[in-house]
């Protein structure tokens, strides 16, 4: 089987590895970097489990070969925390109920997180929108909505207060 | 209700932040040093003999370790004692396109995928049976030599006092045609296992399972291991739903690929095998008489359910019953009798998914009435209103009725939505529409047969005060860890993240049977509340010598235990954990639960009785676009009688997910096959077609409390009951949008088309089905009613 040597640079930190090109970024996450926290659901670009950020924007990582992202920021659920401290997505879907199961969490929590990076206060409608590619079978989306509504709420109050202490 | 610290209040999942931050390890993300990869060879065919196997190329490829076919794994399995028939790869025949034939373990799946192409099987196909019809009719070809007749799994008929008294009483008698389409769980998690087997000879299977106590005897069964060197553990499972609750070909399959190999083997199915090994919501053709008085009082009804199940008999012989079981659990129903039959099908076998068994009799009753009130006259929430069920009570098929908030739900809903403003009164191309349900809270009876306990929790203290729950219920989401937790805390009087709770592993944790049926809450919680009681009464003792307080006067609360009369007079929960511990040696304790007896002494009585019933009621507004047939719910009030609610936003998590699962069913889900071949239409998630965000309605949850004297704090269930009332209230609301009454599920766009379309050219607008097959029912067992009900002198 043929590799090629690439360098990703996931959560902040290069890797160099040696891969067969066809192999999809999904899996070199989880079984080259052992980054199991993306998960899949058809490895198809059908369910968004496998969403992770590519320069902040959402991409389904069962899609995209590694060797088409050298050179980029990639963010995975596992890049979110920052010195163990889970990011204000995290701790909302946590609070609210919003991971029933959790195998969609991740995907969802990227999602949200592309879509608060640009519209920090997005509507409802607006939310349901960036999350209609990443299905969730527990939850309804209901508390899943309600989690992205008191974390961009929480952002907001942080960036006032932030700009309040200038 | 006494006054709580942790229940009642809506705390975080004991697994929130793990499963928020990427760090829960589900079946998949394991990895053990030296796996192999397997895959499994399944038939292209619905039926046929298998004449030969080859796999001497695919043992020849590199990098493959083991190849498996049924000669290895010859032992029947399957998770009801009564139907073993399943093999984890098939011997003699398949059954499905989908069935399960060989297996490979390889260094990887590409290797293992490619040695599978390698091996040879011929087949001599034999004729498929698609359909109920062609199952029933064609009795010389069989697709299990067993059953209660050719191709008929199962054949159910039950009498509950004479029906034909009871519609002699009837100042109308009406008779309706439903049919339920077949669905799939669509987990978002494929499943998976990892097995791994030592050197000691002892066998470790962790699986993305809802059952681990029951793969561990299929194992040993089929293994042949003795069940102690097995090791059964649940994986935290992404998505359930009744979809993992049988054992599995595959989990059978990579325990011996181990054995053989020495090496730990994981097998992970593609989405497309998801479809296929399927266990889903059966498709149900029901046939529904009900006798009323001219106030709508039911003076008899007679069910028949006709239900395809697919290839295999999973939990199906349960799933006929509860076609007919629980009908009579929310109105009173004085003369019942229930006909039904499971058929085998080629197709891929069907089972448990949330509701199981009853959501399908349940759209047909709710939209039975619906027309029945319609033709008297009646208001349709009255009708039903006036006729629930008393608590306590026992039914007409002996179910027992501990507590009943149905009233307190309808009223809820009723008042939150405006129904009675909006009912008839829209304008055209919107409604709404009313339907009830009860679901049970954990089934009376174990699926094999045995006296011991559902549920077993064992309770450890540690010096420092720190406690440990061990029960076998594995957590599907639902979040039934953080049940544990939180019932633990609130008896010992400390909070929920002072508990540990270590959960579903065979090795480890006192049995408990399964998360299906909804019975963890009030099984696994009574167990808990047993456990904790018991500790506490020990370290109340200790505080009480040497605070010289009596027992009954402390209180354990916010980490303390102290005089409720003098609470400064008090010991830390850790002080007193060490006190214990010095007077009664190490700190533990076990509490286990065992629901009470089923009164019905008719064979089928095992199934419907419950320790609790739970009921909802709902109100669904839905816009019908007559041009295109779209429907639109636009909102959905949902009333649910929790009995208590552990925690609130858990309960209307389940809530929400009900409601969504029942709008996908009520509106697209469906799981189909091409005609003659078997082959899946839409095994895709693409393809089959689920609810988004953008399907997603408004929804407006009521929690009803009633207390129920069997729950532990008096809790019921919440994770499939309120499924129930969505399809028929839907289907209720599109009738008050247009006019038109689409008697199959799911109603899509083209159903109501036609129906309008009939409708404009005069006709009445049902779409569904007109007939059932004719059958020769047998004789029905006939069951004497409870007391109470053996006179039908006075009905109202
Ligand atoms: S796994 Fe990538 S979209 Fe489903
Ligand atoms: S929480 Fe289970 S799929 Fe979303």
């Amino acid at each position: 089987m043929e590799k090629h040597l690439i360098t990703l640079k996931v959560n902040g930190e290069l890797h160099t590895l040696a891969v067969p090109v066809f192999k999809t970024l999904l899996e070199v996450l989880r079984e080259d970097l052992n980054l199991t926290g993306t998960k899949h659901g058809c490895e198809l670009g059908e369910c968004g489990a496998c969403t992770v950020l590519v320069d902040g924007e959402p991409v389904l990582s069962c899609l995209v070969l590694p060797i088409e992202l050298q050179g980029r920021e990639i963010l995975t659920i596992e890049g979110l925390m920052e010195r163990g401290r889970p990011h204000p997505l995290q701790q909302a879907f946590a609070e609210m109920g919003a991971a029933q199961c959790g195998y969609c969490t991740p995907g969802v929590v990227l999602s949200a997180k592309a879509l608060l990076d640009r519209n920090p206060t997005p509507t409802r409608q607006e939310i349901a929108e960036a999350l209609s590619g990443n299905l969730c079978r527990c939850t309804g989306y209901i508390q899943i909505l309600e989690a992205v509504e008191r974390a961009a709420a929480q952002l907001r109050d942080v960036r006032s207060a932030a700009t309040d202490g200038r | 209700m006494r006054d709580l610290n942790v229940i009642g209040k809506p705390w975080p999942k004991v697994d929130a932040l793990s499963k928020c931050t990427g760090e829960t390890r589900y079946a998949d993300d394991l990895h053990l040093p030296r796996m192999l990869y397997a895959k499994i060879l399944r038939s292209p065919h619905a039926h046929a003999r298998i004449r030969r196997i080859d796999v001497s190329r695919a043992r020849a490829v590199p990098g493959v370790h083991a190849v498996l076919t049924g000669r290895d794994l010859p032992t029947r399995f399957g998770i009801l004692p009564v139907s073993q028939d399943e093999e984890a790869l098939c011997v003699e025949k398949v059954r499905f396109v989908g069935d399960p034939v060989a297996a490979v373990a390889a260094v990887d799946e590409w290797t293992a995928e490619e040695a599978l192409r390698l091996i040879e099987v011929e087949y001599e196909p034999l004729p498929a049976l698609l359909t109920m019809e062609q199952a029933l009719a064609e009795s010389s070809v069989r697709i299990h030599e067993y059953g209660d007749g050719p191709n008929m799994h199962k054949l159910v008929s039950l009498e509950f006092g004479d029906v034909a008294e009871g519609f002699a009483q009837a100042d109308y008698v009406r008779e309706d045609i439903f049919f339920y389409a077949g669905s799939t769980h669509l987990p978002l998690e494929q499943h998976a296992a990892v097995a791994h087997y030592g050197p000691d000879g002892r066998l470790t299977l962790w699986s993305s399972t809802q059952t681990p106590h029951y793969v561990h005897r299929a194992l040993a069964k089929v293994l042949g291991l003795p069940p102690h060197r097995i090791r059964v553990i649940a994986t935290p499972v992404g998505g359930g739903f009744g979809g993992k609750s049988d054992p599995f070909s595959h989990e059978i399959v990579v325990a011996k690929l181990a054995m053989l190999t020495g090496r730990p083997v994981k097998i992970t199915l593609t989405r497309e095998e998801v479809f296929y090994v399927h266990r889903g919501r059966h498709p149900v053709l029901m046939w529904i008489k009900t006798g009323v008085r001219r106030d709508g009082t039911i003076t008899a009804m007679h069910v028949r359910s006709f239900l395809d199940g697919g290839a295999y008999g999973s939990y199906g012989v349960a799933t006929t019953y509860y076609t007919g079981a629980l009908q009579t659990v929310t109105y009173k129903i004085p003369r019942y009798k229930f006909e039904g039959v499971r058929v085998f099908t080629n197709k891929p076998p069907c089972g448990p998914k949330r509701g199981h068994g009853t959501p399908q009799p349940r759209f047909a009753l709710e939209v039975h009435l619906d027309k029945i009130a319609e033709d008297l006259g009646l208001d349709p929430v009255e009708m039903r209103r006036r006729q629930i069920v008393e608590a306590p009570s026992l039914t007409v098929n002996w179910l027992r009725i501990s507590s009943c908030g149905l009233r307190a739900c309808i009223d809820r809903v009723v008042e939150a939505s405006g129904f009675r403003e909006k009912f008839r009164r829209l304008p055209f191309g919107r409604g709404v529409g009313f339907a009830c349900s009860a679901y049970l809270s954990g089934a009376g009876l174990p699926i094999y047969w045995n006296d011991m306990p559902h549920s077993g929790v064992q309770i450890k203290i540690d010096r420092e005060g720190g406690v440990t729950v061990f029960c076998g219920s594995a957590d599907i989401g639902q979040g039934s860890d953080s049940i544990l937790a939180y019932i633990v805390a609130e008896i010992l009087g400390i909070l929920p993240e002072d508990v540990r709770v270590v959960t579903a592993d065979t090795d480890l944790t006192p049995v408990d049977l399964g998360s299906y049926s909804s019975r963890v809450t009030v099984m696994a919680g009574n167990a808990a509340v047993e456990a904790a009681e018991r500790l506490r009464h020990l370290l109340f003792r200790a505080a009480a010598e040497r605070l010289d307080v009596p027992e009954d006067q402390l209180l354990a609360r916010g980490r303390r235990i102290f005089d409720r009369a003098d609470p400064d007079r008090g010991l830390d929960f850790a002080e007193a954990a060490q006190l214990a511990e010095a007077r009664f040696g190490t700190l533990g304790a076990v509490g286990s639960y065992t629901p009470p007896k089923p009164l019905g002494r008719y064979k089928g009585a095992g199934v419907g009785p419950s320790p609790s019933y739970s009921y909802s009621a709902c109100v669904a507004q839905v816009s019908v676009d007559p041009e295109t047939g779209f429907v639109r719910v636009e909102k959905i009030w949902i009333a649910h009688d929790i009995g208590r609610a552990i925690n609130p936003r858990l309960v209307e998590g389940q809530i929400h997910g009900s409601v969504y699962m029942g709008l996908g069913e009520a509106l697209m889900e469906e799981q189909t096959f091409r005609s003659r071949l078997g082959v899946h239409t839409a095994p895709s998630m693409l393809d089959y077609k689920s609810p988004t965000t953008w399907e997603m309605p408004e929804v407006e949850c009521f929690l009803i409390e009633t207390d129920d004297p069997h729950g532990p704090f008096g809790a019921k269930e919440a994770g499939q009951g309120p499924l129930l009332p969505i399809p028929p209230a839907i289907a209720n609301a599109v009738y008050d949008a247009v006019g038109v009454r689409i008697d199959e599920l799911p109603i899509t766009p083209e159903k109501v088309l036609k129906g309008l379309e009939d409708k404009a050219r005069g006709g009445s607008g049902r779409i569904g089905p007109t007939s059932i097959p004719s059958l020769a029912w047998p004789e029905p067992i006939r069951v004497e009613p409870p007391p109470e009900w053996r006179s039908l002198g006075d009905l109202t």
